[in-house]
């Protein structure tokens, strides 16, 4: 298990160094970070100030070394826009989005089993029909514009609930209902095929030769089993969320990483983009270690 | 009217597919009286499962409807019962085992927990369960019961997963037990303990047994009333041993007389010359576990030799080596004077078609998306240089009629044959590249014995017709018995045994091999309780 572990730790970091080296060049080719900070008719003395202060005039190669040599000692470099350590910029963004995805997958993880457990457990009944109907609508739904009506209703209209920001409670409303809908619709479809297929196997079947009720054949005997495909599943769509639900952030003004990412690049604050990235990525590794954990803890033949 | 302890009467059960409304079983009716054991005797599709099924509530309504019929427990009819009160009797008075028991276990969970909660399902404290499950597993027999309660069903071997099967239905003692199947998956050897277990426990209970099973030599071992089911239909009943000596119905005699293992065993033949196979010393390692330690033997062209032996013998393991789908670990194996151990990959590709395969689950080994006739051409399109193009149409229908099919069969797809006819077409397949050595791994294993008469007969025919040699992989002795010539005894990656049919099955020399005849069932139930009085004095196997 720690052999295993250890191994895909290394393997992430040979791709987040790769990732790195990546970011840092193709981000430098979005241009010069002065002309979008210093005014049009700024002199072009405060232009190679700002360059000089920011490190921008050193050949490529020496700002790389630079910056890996900082991120050595964790060093992530300052914000150009916030004149704050980057690293600081995104945790706080992260921390926004990691709760945003927390809520939303526990949300759709529980709705998404048991319906979809309901529904496979009478196929093509009334139930298994509306669950299926709906699912397919989510799955299929574009968010954006979702996210757009949904604000033109309860908002504007209705004012019922807040159009942007996180003061309250009710601020999460739309935001979270919004990145519910796809993966739930998703989740809800993949838990359905896959509870098919486990309750008509042969140890259901001894289940019920044994005078196990329902409820227990369903939830016990059977979502065990039909766990393991639906665990990739959520596993893939929470990892969708963290790494930036970016139009349902931008959308409802949600201070998270996504928006953070897409404003950093459009301001070219290179060291929150790569800061981003590094803490992105990192998230996703550790998501995909859970999922296969989870497995091995889910189903005692898999063994690290 | 005494009631019976469960009767079923005038059963019908229909199906709703897509293709029609198909008739399970009609007009079914048999009973089972405490202490006794019925067996229900049946080719694939007779339907002699459904109305064990339909007394368990495990037909699944739609697509069955179960049209007509009562089935009285205690003289209560279970069809008016509600769904609540038919599960409650599952388990606690009626319990089911079935035949492939690595399926029917949840992979998930622990057996001990398995097992306990087939008690707290019916109310029994958990703690209690626990103890009583432990005690159960010592009872049916699993070494080490403490360490096997936390255990998961993958484990544990075939047949200590049907003790743990059995511990589990037998929680309650219940007042019936239905074994659908039970032994089927099993060694012999492992098949003769199992049944002895379920004849203790019966013993122990005085429960009502109700056997499910394709074998009459499961019939002769352990039942006292048979029902022969035919086509959804019971074509004959009675007491086990007058319906094996004096069967009535066609369908019976015809069921008896394709048994195998009674027809006049080959002379034997002298055929000197060249071996057409020397294998020496193959062996193959997985790590440090040696599934084939050193293996050496002939065969000659025209001859079939069989190997027989348990699960875990190494008897595929020694096809898929000799025919290098898997790499052996050492050794040699001369085909016609040529090392196929050593032979580099594209010499060994020329010799592929000489040497084919036929493996044991024919559902498997078809690819279903191809129909029958690019099945059987693939093998030309592989090696062009044995048909062209333009004589393949024919060459398949030639293929087809030899091996029992009709031509106009070639265009149709895998799942619309039944599992006869797929191995046939498995078996025309390995022709098309017109081989001299077929390997066959279980290859009538899997098959009814009316039909596993007719494949056995379709190989020796062809024997006759080509010269073909087999090496024939079984573990039925009786099939082997008919078919073989020579015979080689495997044991933990061992030959332990080597000899003509002759001398292995009237003077087997070692005690492996003398256990492994003594477990063997003869269908015949006179000559079955003879074999286990001797088996019981000479002690070769006890449960």
């Amino acid at each position: 298990m720690k052999k295993f572990i250890g191994k895909r730790a290394v393997a992430s970091a040979i791709s987040l160094v790769g990732l790195v080296v990546l970011v840092f060049f193709l981000s430098r080719l979005t241009g010069d970070p002065t002309d979008l900070y210093l005014p049009v008719d700024a002199s072009l003395q405060a232009r190679e100030q700002f360059r000089e202060i920011n490190g921008l005039n050193d050949p490529l190669m020496v700002q790389f070394g630079r910056y890996v040599a900082d991120l050595a000692v964790l060093d992530f470099g300052n914000s150009i826009r916030r004149s704050r350590p980057a690293i600081d910029v995104v945790l706080e963004g992260f921390a926004w989005t990691l709760w945003l995805a927390c809520v939303t997958m526990l949300l759709v993880t529980f709705a998404a089993i048991v319906i979809g457990s309901l529904a496979a457990f009478r196929v093509g009944g009334v139930f298994d029909r509306i669950a299926t109907f709906f699912s397919l609508i989510g799955a299929s739904a574009p968010d954006f514009w979702i996210a757009i009506v949904a604000i033109v209703v309860f908002a504007v209209n209705l004012r019922w609930l807040p159009t942007s920001g996180t003061g309250t409670i009710w601020h999460w409303v739309l935001p979270v209902s919004v990145l519910f809908i796809r993966p739930f619709g998703l989740i809800l479809q993949v838990v359905r095929g896959s509870m098919i297929g486990v309750l008509s196997s042969a140890y259901v079947k001894t289940a019920r030769a044994k005078g196990v009720r329902n409820r227990p054949i369903i939830f016990v005997h059977g979502l065990r089993n039909g766990m393991l495909p639906v665990i990739t599943v959520i596993g893939d769509q929470a990892a969708g969320i963290l790494n930036g639900a970016v139009v349902v952030e931008t959308i409802f003004g949600f201070p998270g990483i996504g928006k953070l990412m897409i404003d950093s690049i459009l301001q070219r604050d290179f060291n929150v983009v790569l800061a981003a990235i590094m803490v992105s990525a990192l998230a996703i590794f550790l998501m995909n270690l859970l999922i296969d954990l989870a497995y091995a803890m889910l189903d005692p033949r898999i063994r690290y | 009217m005494t009631d019976h302890l469960l009767e079923v009467c005038d059963l019908s059960v229909e199906f709703h597919t897509a293709g029609g409304t198909v008739k399970a079983v009609q007009d079914v009716s048999w009973h089972l009286d405490r202490g006794e054991t019925l067996a229900i005797l049946g080719e694939s599709g007779s339907g002699k499962s459904v109305s064990a099924s339909a007394i368990m509530n495990l037909i699944d309504m739609p697509p069955g409807k179960i049209t007509s019929g009562r089935i009285l427990l205690n003289g209560a009819d279970m069809l008016k019962m509600s769904a609540e009160e038919r599960r409650r009797i599952n388990g606690a008075r009626i319990a089911m085992i079935f035949q492939d028991p690595l399926a029917h276990l949840n992979p998930v969970y622990t057996v001990g927990w398995q097992i306990a909660e087939m008690m707290t399902t019916h109310g029994t404290p958990a703690a209690e369960a626990r103890n009583r499950a432990l005690a159960l597993l010592e009872r049916v027999g699993i070494p080490q019961p403490a360490e096997a309660m936390v255990k998961y069903p993958h484990q544990f071997s075939g047949g200590q997963r049907q003790r743990l099967m059995i511990a589990m239905a037998l929680a309650f003692k219940p007042d019936i037990l239905i074994a659908d199947e039970p032994t089927t998956a099993l060694d012999v050897t492992v098949q003769a303990q199992v049944l002895a277990l379920l004849e203790e426990l019966q013993a122990e209970t005085g429960m009502g047994l109700l056997l499910i099973t394709h074998d009459l030599g499961v019939v002769a071992e352990i039942a006292d009333r048979v029902v022969v089911m035919n086509s959804g239909r019971i074509v004959e009943t009675g007491n086990a041993a007058e319906v094996y000596s004096n069967p009535q119905h066609p369908y019976t005699k015809k069921l008896i007389g394709a048994a195998p293992g009674k027809g006049a065993m080959p002379e034997e033949r002298d055929r000197g010359g060249e071996p057409l196979l020397r294998v020496q010393n193959l062996s193959k390692h997985y790590g440090a576990f040696h599934a084939l330690k050193g293996v050496s033997f002939t065969i000659m062209p025209g001859e079939t030799v069989a190997v027989v032996g348990e699960s875990g013998s190494g008897k595929s393991t020694l096809a898929r080596a000799l025919l290098r789908l898997e790499e052996p670990s050492g050794g040699q194996a001369f085909y016609k004077g040529r090392d196929l151990v050593t032979m580099a990959p594209r010499d060994l590709f020329g010799l592929r078609r000489e040497i084919q395969m036929v493996f044991q689950d024919p559902t498997q080994s078809l690819n279903p998306r191809m129909s029958v006739y690019q099945l059987i051409s693939e093998a030309w399109a592989i090696h062009p240089e044995i048909l062209p193009r333009g004589q393949w149409r024919a060459r398949v229908a030639e293929l087809l009629t030899k091996v029992g099919l009709s031509p106009d069969m070639a265009q149709r797809y895998p799942h619309q044959f039944s599992g006869g006819q797929r191995q046939r077409i498995a078996i025309a397949r390995a022709l098309a590249l017109e081989p001299r050595l077929i390997v066959c791994d279980e290859a009538v294993s899997a098959l009814d014995v009316s039909i596993q008469a007719q494949v056995i007969e379709l190989l020796e025919g062809l024997r006759r017709e080509f010269g073909l040699s087999y090496l024939f992989i079984a573990h039925d002795l009786p099939v082997v018995r008919d078919f073989a010539d020579r015979v080689i005894v495997m044991k933990e990656g061992e030959i332990v045994e080597e000899g003509t049919v002759r001398q292995i099955f009237d003077a087997p020399r070692e005690p492996y091999t003398r256990a492994l005849l003594a477990a063997s069932l003869d269908p015949d139930p006179e000559v079955q309780a003879r074999r286990r009085e001797a088996r019981l004095a000479e002690g070769l196997l006890t449960a």
